[in-house]
């Protein structure tokens, strides 16, 4: 397994998914998307090599918010959208914890949005795992910031009239320094996301892809669905020249300054035209590019889309009050009551 | 001209104004001149009184900024209502200010600074320095400008340059009236114009010369002496009301070994706790400016979780805006202090005026039955001591406190008596320990009610809390109807056990009587000042302060049923008085209100208490 480069306290006890199952009944409703993502979870948190007393889970309010009380460890539900700062104050406080937030497209982009661009911004170290679902589910289906324009719901019962946000292009038009798509149908692609979330250093938002069986079922069935995934889903690798369909015969090429989908061996297309993906790239320009294609004349891309190397909030924090002990002689209060102009009287 | 030997005469007390254009540099001279009254050992309170607008129009009505000390040899307990001294730069400063002026006061002004133009702007019709408009004032006008550039000539200052230092000239005039010595203030340029001598070269030339023109001026006949008040020994220094709360927070961070965070959003009159604590970082204070007054308060209560001896810093429309999350903090039961230094509301209102009118947002601003800890500082040093006791009460009983202060606290200044912080009250926050196989997240302190602190990264501690009730002990979400009335029933008995903590309310005066003035936070110094006068008149009347609001001293009640009347007296339309007569409802609390922006004058108090003790 890769070491995983931040300063969260190990453990040499190897953890099994017992350790964090929480004895709270999972009160999602069957067939909830939710379900498969709390499955990652039980898997990906035993084998980070964390102390399990180190894990501190922080939600918004929304059915995907009810997640910190079906993982045992420590956890705070919040009000509704305001979890990146919660989540902020608890690794400010402690940089030692490993903070992960888990909150809906509404929480964290509706009465969250403003949230959720500043801590981005300011790349505090936590992992965000988005739970989109395009719809208000807690609230029985009211239409979200990611409902697709003209959808029907129980707010929009004659079509949504309203741009949805790219959570890719979102995150990174707020300087995001990672950012994953995943779809709640793939063990092994949430796994891998949340094993590269957990390992860079800066905030790792993952859009999730979750069907809310109940008031927008199948909202992602036309890309994520195993009779669309070959043809509108394409996951990427770093390093590796990006490709897709039944038999990794398409793929994406840079022409100019726009993607494109070529063939392989049509036109004289060889591996060689291929795109590389490099998701380490400091310059987001491909990275928003590959996060906004999508239907129907691209496929919708999948995978870690970028993790950029930039220094932490919680880092900076730590190191200025460093910077500030090393510096200032009022190291305790007595020292401060003493500085300045003072004078005695006798 | 030649210099004349003066008499000294000796003032108890007395009023200085600085004012003048924002640009003229009249926070410097009075800061200098409150931290020359403090060399010289008298008691003090400043009140800075500056534009809401950063640079309005020059020489306006709008644009005028300026600063008043009160300086004594007894207890000061207020800025004082009208001023024994102003010094005026233009004519706009002189029109806005003359009405806080005694009859006789003495006003300085420069005279260069009166032109046409300067005049008609400040909205005057004729020159009030020839219109004889003046005659029941001591009025000394001074080419300030002309005299500041000529004494700047030998060493080659440029005119414009030159004529910036003038608030100098008008402070050395002063020094020369009240006898003060010029060396403190050297010193002071020497130290903060240490990478450029040459301005404190400037600052000492401008300063002597103000000095030894009022020396020439005949119109000064006598000078000032203030005698130096008798305060307890120690170190003493100037603080302001938000400074002082700032370092109350970080030293019951120190005390309680929990480490200070702060999550706040800038908004006046607040901010400067903000920037305060932001300077600390070598005592470990974390910091962070948030996007908004939520994200401030919610960072907050994050950091609280992880364990950190957290707060948020606001003003009222803010405080609005954190409503929600101080419920999130009440049904976590986790320490929170929430500090609200009030100004004039609704809405925007007044921002840089003050009042006392977000109490009730303080007590009752929440969804749910939603019970906080409140509390007022009532002096801008005693800030030090309230957010330190809120800081103490929210982590030992875990829950939030509101700490109510306001502009007149925050901005203004009195002497602090430096503490040290051994002497402080020990600061104990009920830390649930590592591997305690009987931890539960709402198992309680019999005593307190409170729940313990389960800090992650805690052994054998892992648990989870939020926004949904949660069962009593076990801490497992549920809607039973009976637990929701427990909890509820719990998170109020446990604030107001908070009530066996703090002291009895005292009452100074007579202990039973005729008349109780009551007020509480920020009047202090007017009212006890107003009581002061009614006592060496004669009149029997008893004062009692509050500064504990949520839960109130227990010996309350009976000290109100020891009157014949109370009189409730606050710069808002009746908050505390509705909020004791809830409590006592007794027909004899009356009311005194005011919803100015202003504070309370020393006469119109003794006006409402000389009438309520003729009413029979
Ligand atoms: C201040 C506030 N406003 C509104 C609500 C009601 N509310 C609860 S969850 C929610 C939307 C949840 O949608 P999302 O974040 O997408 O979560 P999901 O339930 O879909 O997982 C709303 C509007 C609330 N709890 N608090
Ligand atoms: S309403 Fe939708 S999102 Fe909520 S639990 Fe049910 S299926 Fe999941
Ligand atoms: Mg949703």
């Amino acid at each position: 397994m890769d070491f995983i480069n931040n300063t969260v306290e190990r453990t040499t006890v190897q953890l099994q998914k017992s350790d964090f199952e929480s004895d709270q009944m999972v009160k999602w409703c069957a067939g909830c998307g939710a379900h498969a993502i709390l499955a990652a979870v039980e898997r990906v948190f035993p084998r980070l090599g964390y102390k399990k007393e180190n894990f501190c889970l922080v939600s918004g309010i929304g059915c995907s918010s009810r997640f910190p009380y079906y993982v045992n460890t420590y956890g705070i539900h919040g009000i509704h959208g305001r979890a990146m700062p919660i989540a902020t104050g608890v690794k400010v406080a402690n940089p030692h914890l490993s903070v992960w937030v888990a909150t809906g497209d509404g929480d964290s982009l509706a009465i969250g949005g403003n949230h959720f661009i500043h801590t981005i911004r300011r790349n505090v170290d936590i992992n965000v795992l988005l739970f989109n679902n395009e719809i208000y589910g807690l609230t029985k289906g009211q239409y979200s910031p990611t409902t697709p324009m003209n959808k029907v719901t129980k707010s929009s019962p004659h079509g949504t009239i309203e741009h949805p946000f790219n959570i890719g292009e979102l995150v990174m038009g707020a300087q995001g320094t990672f950012f994953a798509r995943i779809p709640d149908n793939d063990l092994t692609q949430m796994t891998e996301a949340m094993f590269e979330a957990a390992k860079h250093d800066g905030t790792s938002i993952i859009e999730m892809l979750q069907n809310c069986i109940i008031f927008a079922d199948k909202a992602h069935f036309g890309i994520i669905s195993k009779e669309n995934r070959d043809e509108n889903m394409c996951i990427i690798k770093d390093g590796q020249p990006i490709l897709f369909g039944a038999d990794k015969q398409k793929g994406l090429r840079l022409n100019g300054t726009n993607l494109e989908v070529v063939e392989l061996g049509k036109d004289g297309i060889t591996i060689d035209d291929i795109l590389v993906h490099d998701r380490y790239d400091p310059n987001p320009g491909i990275h928003i590019m590959l996060a906004k294609l999508g239907p129907p004349h691209f496929p919708r891309v999948f995978g870690v889309i970028r993790s950029a190397m930039f220094p932490t909030y919680d880092d900076l924090v730590e190191e200025k009050i460093r910077l500030g002990i090393e510096e200032s002689p009022i190291k305790k209060m007595d020292h401060l009551f003493k500085s300045g102009e003072t004078w005695e009287i006798k | 001209m030649t210099k004349m030997n003066r008499p000294v005469e000796e003032r108890e007390s007395v009023v200085v104004k600085f004012v003048g254009d924002s640009g003229d540099g009249m926070q410097f001279s009075g800061n200098l001149f409150s931290e020359s009254a403090a060399f010289a050992g008298n008691d003090l309170a400043t009140f800075p009184d500056f534009p809401s607008e950063i640079r309005a129009p020059q020489n306006t009505i709008a644009g005028v900024s300026g600063f008043q000390v009160h300086v004594g040899s007894a207890k000061i307990y207020t800025t004082g209502d009208l001023c024994d001294v102003i010094v005026a730069m233009n004519p706009a400063s002189l029109k806005a200010n003359l009405k806080w002026a005694k009859v006789g006061a003495t006003l300085i002004v420069d005279s260069d600074a009166f032109d046409d133009k300067t005049i008609d702007k400040a909205g005057y019709t004729s020159n009030p320095l020839e219109d004889k408009s003046l005659t029941k004032y001591n009025l000394l006008k001074a080419p300030i400008t002309l005299l500041t550039i000529e004494s700047l000539a030998d060493l080659g200052v440029d005119r414009k340059i030159a004529s910036r230092s003038k608030n100098m000239f008008a402070l050395g005039m002063l020094f020369f009236i009240f006898n003060r010595p010029l060396k403190p203030s050297f010193k002071f340029f020497d130290a903060k114009f240490k990478k450029d001598p040459n301005l404190a070269r400037i600052n000492k030339v401008v300063l002597e010369a103000g000095y030894n023109y009022a020396d020439t001026v005949e119109a000064i006949e006598s000078v000032i002496h203030v005698s130096a008040a008798k305060l307890e020994p120690g170190f003493y220094r100037n603080i302001t009301g938000n400074v002082a709360t700032a370092w109350g927070l970080l030293a019951a961070a120190e005390k309680s070994k929990r480490g200070l965070f702060l999550g706040s959003y800038p908004i006046t009159p607040a901010t400067e706790i903000l920037m305060e604590l932001t300077k600390h970082k070598s005592l470990g204070a974390k910091v962070f400016q948030a996007e908004d007054e939520i994200a401030g308060i919610c960072s907050a209560i994050g950091a609280s979780y992880a364990g950190k001896m957290a707060c948020t810093t606001t003003s009222g429309p803010g405080l609005s805006l954190k409503s929600e999350a101080i419920g999130l903090a009440v049904i976590t039961e986790l320490p929170l202090v929430i500090v609200n230094v009030q100004r004039g509301g609704p809405s925007t209102g007044l921002p840089t005026k003050s009042e006392q009118s977000d109490l009730y947002q303080a007590l009752f601003g929440r969804n749910g039955e939603c019970p906080v800890i409140v509390i007022a500082a009532s002096t801008s040093d005693n800030c030090f001591h309230y957010a330190y006791m809120a800081a103490k009460l929210s982590m030992e009983h875990m829950t939030p406190c509101i700490l109510l202060t306001d502009g007149y606290l925050g901005f203004g200044s009195s002497l602090f008596k430096n503490p040290r912080l051994a002497n402080l009250p020990p600061i104990n926050p009920p830390v649930a320990k590592a591997r305690d196989k009987n931890y539960k997240p709402y198992k309680r302190d019999p005593e307190t009610l409170a729940r313990e602190w389960a800090i992650p990264g805690t052994d054998g501690l892992r648990h989870r809390i939020g926004g949904l009730e949660k069962e009593n002990i076990t801490g497992v979400v549920t809607t039973d109807p009976l637990n929701h009335q427990l909890m509820v029933n719990l998170r109020a008995e446990k604030v107001a056990r908070v009530a066996n903590y703090i002291p009895e309310q005292e009452v100074e005066g007579p202990t039973k009587g005729e008349l109780l003035i009551v007020s509480w936070g920020g009047t202090y110094g007017a009212i006890h000042s107003a009581i002061q006068e009614m006592t060496r008149a004669g009149k029997k009347i008893s004062h009692t302060h509050f500064n504990y609001i949520n839960p109130l001293p227990k010996n309350t009640g009976k000290i109100l049923k020891s009157f014949k009347k109370v009189l409730v007296c606050e710069l808002n339309s009746g908050q505390f008085v509705n909020y004791l007569r809830m409590q006592f409802p007794m027909p004899n609390i009356h009311q005194f209100n005011k919803v100015q922006g202003l504070p309370f004058m020393i006469n119109e108090l003794t006006e409402k208490f000389n009438q309520l003790l003729e009413e029979k």
